[in-house]
C-alpha cells in the first residue's frame, strides 16, 4: 500500500461516519483527495521540498480522533500568561472547557469552524479556501480533504480589539500517534486593528502529526499583528501554511517564532493586492538535537507603492537543520514598490547545518529591493567588551547568541512572548554558556 | 596598587610606549594628559588587555600580580576596570543582563556566592539613581542608541555597581555637556574610596576641575615627562603642552 493511500484510507473511514454536510464541503473535500491522491506527498527531487524530508510524515500512520480532553494543571501550565480571547484545540478538537470566549467584544466574532459552518456554512464557504487552493501544496490539498475544525475569526470594519486572540494547539502525548488538518481563517474588516497568536504547544511525549492551513484577509486599512509560536513537544510533526491577502494600506505583521517540533515546514504568502499595502515578516528559530525547520516565505507585490520587509533570524545546535528560502516577487507595472529581506544565521555546532536562499524576482524597474544572508560569526569587539566587565569568554558568547535572539524579540509587542522566548533560549542554549540564572522572569526581579 | 615599570609597547611595528613608568597607590586619584598620539589610550587599553598590542618589555603589577599574565577577564574580577572612550554598542544584550553577570562574575571569582536577585535590582536602582538614569536603561541593549552622554554614564554607571578596586577611565569627558560632566564628575567622586585607585586619562583640563587628581602626569612620546600636583594640569590648560616637550627634550 503507497503512502498516500494509508491517508486516503482514514478520509474514506472518516467520511463513513460523518452526518450531512452542505454539498460544497463535500466537493471541495473530493477535490483536495483527488488531488492529493493525483500529485503524492511532496519528495526531495521537488525544488521547493529539496531539504526538507518528509517521510517521518508519509510513512507514518496516524489516527483521527474526537477526543479533547487534556490535563487541566498541563493546560494551564502551557498556556500563555496572557489576559486574552482564547480558542482551544486538543488534537484539533475543539475544547471548549480549555477556551475562554466569554463577552466577546462588539464587533468581533470567534468560534470553532465546525459551530461556523453549522450556524451559516455559506458565509464561511466563500473566505474558506480562497487563499490557500488545493493546488498550493500536497499538504493543503489534504487538509481540504479533511477539514472539520479550527478558528474562525472575523472583525467587523473599524472594531480594535484590544486583548490578543489566542489560537492555542494543544498535542496530546497519546498511545498512538493522532493527526489533524485544523484550519484558520481570519477576516480582518477595514480598519480593524487586532492581535492574534497562533500558539503550539503540548505534552512533552506527544509525537503527532498537525497539518494547518491559515487564510487571512485585511480588508482596507486593517492593521494585523499576527505571531505563531511554536513550542510543540520535540517529537510533534508540523506543516503548515499562512496566506495573507492585504488590501490598500493595510499592515500584516508576523511573528513566526519556531523553539518546538521534531520537523517544523511553515510556508508563508503575502498578497499586496493594494497601494499602501505593508508586509513585515520577522522570523526566529532556535532548534537544536535533531531538530529540522524549514521556512518559506513568499511576498508578491502585486501593486505599485506597496512595502515588505523581513527578517528572519536562525539558531542552530547539535544535529538540527534549518532551511530559509525567501522570495519576493514583483510584478510588472508595480513601481515603486519597497521590498528588504535579510536572513542572518548562528550555528553552535559543526553539525548543524542552514540552507538559505533568497529569491527576487523584479518585473518593474523603479523599485527599492536589496536581501542579505550571513552565517555566522559573533561581534569580537563586543565580546571584548563583556570580558572587560569580567565576564568570561564563553559566557560572553552566549550573552551573545541570546542577543541575536534579543534583537527579534525587541519587536515583538506582547510581553508575555518576548520574555517566554528569551527565557526558553536561554533555557536552551548549550550549558558551555553557563547562562542559568541570568535570566529571569520580569515577576522573580519584582518588576510586575 | 598599580606599578607600571619601563614599559615598552609596540602597535602594528611602531613603538607608542617608550619606558613609561607609574606608581599608584590606593586612595590615590591620578591624571594623565598629554597631547594627541602621545599614548594615553595605549596604557589604559594595555592595562585591560585589548588586543594588537605588543609588550615589548617591562612589567605591570596589580596588588603584587603580573597584569599582562591574566585574561582580559580575569583582570575585571581581579577589580581592574576600564571605561571606554567610545563605549561599544552591543545590540540585543539587555543592560541588566551585563550588570549582573558582570558581577557574578566578580563575585564568583572571589568565592562567594551569585547576588540574590531582590539585592541586586535594589543595588542597580540606587546607582541608577545616583546616575540620573532612568530604571528603563537596564531592558535596553547596551549603549544601542545611546547618546554620547549616556555611553559615558553607563560607564559609571558600571563602576558605580561593580566597584572595582582600580578605576581607569580613558577620555570619559570627551563628548559630554556641562550637565552630562557634572553627572559623569559626581560619580567618579562617589568613587573615591581609601582602599581604590583612579586612573583618569584626559586631553583637557575640564573633568579635572571636577574631579581634583593628587597627581597628574604629563605623557609625551611615549614616556611621562612631567609629574606634578593639580596645579601642573592647571598651567597645561594655559600654556599648552610644548612648554614640557622642550623641558623633556633639555
Amino acid at each position: 500500500m503507497s503512502d498516500e493511500q494509508t491517508f486516503l484510507d482514514k478520509l474514506q473511514a472518516r467520511n463513513a461516519v460523518r452526518g450531512d454536510e452542505p454539498t460544497w464541503i463535500t466537493a471541495r473535500r473530493q477535490a483536495g483527495a483527488a488531488r492529493f491522491e493525483a500529485v503524492g506527498f511532496p519528495h526531495k527531487r521537488v525544488e521547493d521540498w529539496k531539504y526538507t524530508d518528509i517521510r517521518s510524515i508519509s510513512r507514518g500512520d496516524f489516527e483521527l480522533t474526537d477526543n479533547a480532553e487534556f490535563s487541566p494543571a498541563t493546560a494551564a501550565a502551557l498556556t500563555l500568561p496572557i489576559d486574552a480571547l482564547r480558542l482551544t484545540f486538543v488534537d484539533g478538537v475543539f475544547s471548549r472547557s480549555l477556551s475562554d470566549l466569554n463577552s466577546l467584544p462588539e464587533g468581533v466574532s470567534i468560534e470553532p469552524l465546525s459551530q461556523a459552518l453549522e450556524a451559516n456554512h455559506e458565509a464561511v464557504g466563500g473566505a474558506l479556501g480562497r487563499l490557500a487552493g488545493i493546488d498550493f501544496s500536497p499538504f493543503t490539498a489534504l487538509n481540504t480533504a479533511f477539514t472539520e475544525e479550527g478558528a474562525v475569526i472575523r472583525l467587523a470594519a473599524g472594531t480594535v480589539v484590544d486583548k490578543p486572540i489566542i489560537v492555542q494547539f494543544l498535542s496530546r502525548a497519546n498511545d498512538r500517534p493522532v493527526m489533524s488538518h485544523p484550519r484558520v481563517l481570519v477576516e480582518a474588516g477595514g480598519r480593524s486593528e487586532a492581535t492574534v497568536i497562533e500558539h503550539h504547544a503540548g505534552e512533552a511525549e506527544a509525537a503527532n502529526f498537525t497539518n494547518l492551513v491559515s487564510e487571512i484577509m485585511l480588508d482596507r486599512g486593517a492593521i494585523l499583528s499576527y505571531y505563531k509560536l511554536q513550542e510543540a513537544p520535540v517529537g510533534d510533526l508540523h506543516i503548515s501554511s499562512l496566506h495573507a491577502e492585504q488590501g490598500r494600506d493595510s499592515r500584516f505583521t508576523s511573528f513566526n517564532l519556531t523553539l518546538g517540533g521534531a520537523l517544523v515546514r511553515n510556508d508563508l504568502v503575502a498578497d499586496l493586492n493594494a497601494e499602501g499595502a505593508e508586509t513585515q515578516y520577522n522570523g526566529l528559530f532556535f532548534v537544536r538535537g535533531r531538530q529540522h525547520v524549514d521556512n518559506h516565505t513568499l511576498v508578491n507585490h502585486n501593486a505599485p507603492r506597496t512595502y515588505s520587509n523581513e527578517s528572519y533570524k536562525g539558531i542552530l545546535d547539535d544535529r538540527a537543520r534549518g532551511v530559509f528560502n525567501g522570495k519576493v516577487m514583483v510584478k510588472r507595472d508595480s513601481q515603486q514598490i519597497e521590498a528588504y529581506q535579510n536572513n542572518a544565521n548562528l550555528l553552535l555546532s559543526d553539525r548543524a547545518e542552514i540552507d538559505t536562499k533568497p529569491e527576487l524576482e523584479i518585473y518593474a524597474d523603479d523599485v527599492k529591493c536589496s536581501h542579505g544572508a550571513t552565517t555566522g560569526q559573533l561581534d569580537e569587539e563586543a565580546v571584548y567588551a563583556l570580558r572587560t566587565r569580567g565576564i568570561d569568554e564563553q559566557m560572553a558568547r552566549g550573552l551573545l547568541t541570546l542577543a541575536f535572539a534579543g534583537e527579534v524579540m525587541e519587536q515583538v509587542q506582547v510581553d508575555a512572548i518576548a520574555e517566554r522566548v528569551e527565557l526558553a533560549v536561554a533555557g536552551k542554549l548549550p550549558e558551555r554558556f553557563n547562562l542559568a540564572g541570568l535570566v529571569e522572569s520580569a515577576s522573580a526581579l519584582g518588576e510586575e | 596598587m598599580l606599578e607600571v615599570k619601563d614599559l615598552h609597547v609596540t602597535v602594528e611595528g611602531s613603538e607608542i610606549l617608550k619606558g613609561l613608568n607609574l606608581t599608584l597607590k590606593a586612595g590615590e586619584v591620578h591624571a594623565i594628559m598629554g597631547p594627541n598620539g602621545a599614548g594615553k589610550s595605549t596604557l589604559s587599553a594595555v592595562i585591560a588587555g585589548k588586543e594588537g598590542y605588543e609588550v615589548t618589555s617591562g612589567s605591570i603589577t596589580f596588588k603584587g600580580r603580573d597584569v599582562l599574565e591574566m585574561d582580559v577577564e580575569e583582570r575585571a574580577q581581579a577589580g581592574l576596570l576600564l571605561g571606554f572612550q567610545y563605549p561599544v554598542e552591543i545590540p540585543g544584550v539587555k543592560n541588566i543582563y551585563l550588570l549582573k553577570a558582570a558581577l557574578n562574575a566578580q563575585r564568583k571569582a572571589r568565592g562567594e556566592d551569585e547576588i540574590p536577585a531582590p539585592e541586586f535590582m535594589k543595588l542597580v536602582k540606587e546607582q541608577l539613581a545616583a546616575m540620573k538614569m532612568d530604571p528603563s536603561f537596564l531592558q535596553r541593549a547596551v549603549n544601542e542608541g545611546f547618546s554620547g552622554g549616556e555611553k559615558k554614564r553607563n560607564e559609571i554607571l558600571q563602576m558605580l555597581v561593580l566597584q572595582p578596586k582600580l578605576v581607569m577611565l580613558d577620555e570619559i569627558d570627551s563628548g559630554l555637556d556641562i550637565d552630562a560632566m557634572r553627572v559623569v564628575a559626581q560619580g567618579i567622586n562617589s568613587l573615591r574610596d581609601p582602599e581604590r585607585g583612579i586612573l583618569i586619562v584626559t586631553h583637557y583640563q575640564r573633568l579635572l576641575e571636577h574631579v581634583e587628581p593628587d597627581v597628574v602626569h604629563v605623557l609625551v612620546d611615549g614616556r611621562i615627562a612631567k609629574t606634578g600636583d593639580k596645579q601642573l594640569a592647571y598651567d597645561l590648560e594655559a600654556r599648552g603642552y610644548d612648554w614640557v616637550l622642550e623641558e623633556s627634550a633639555a
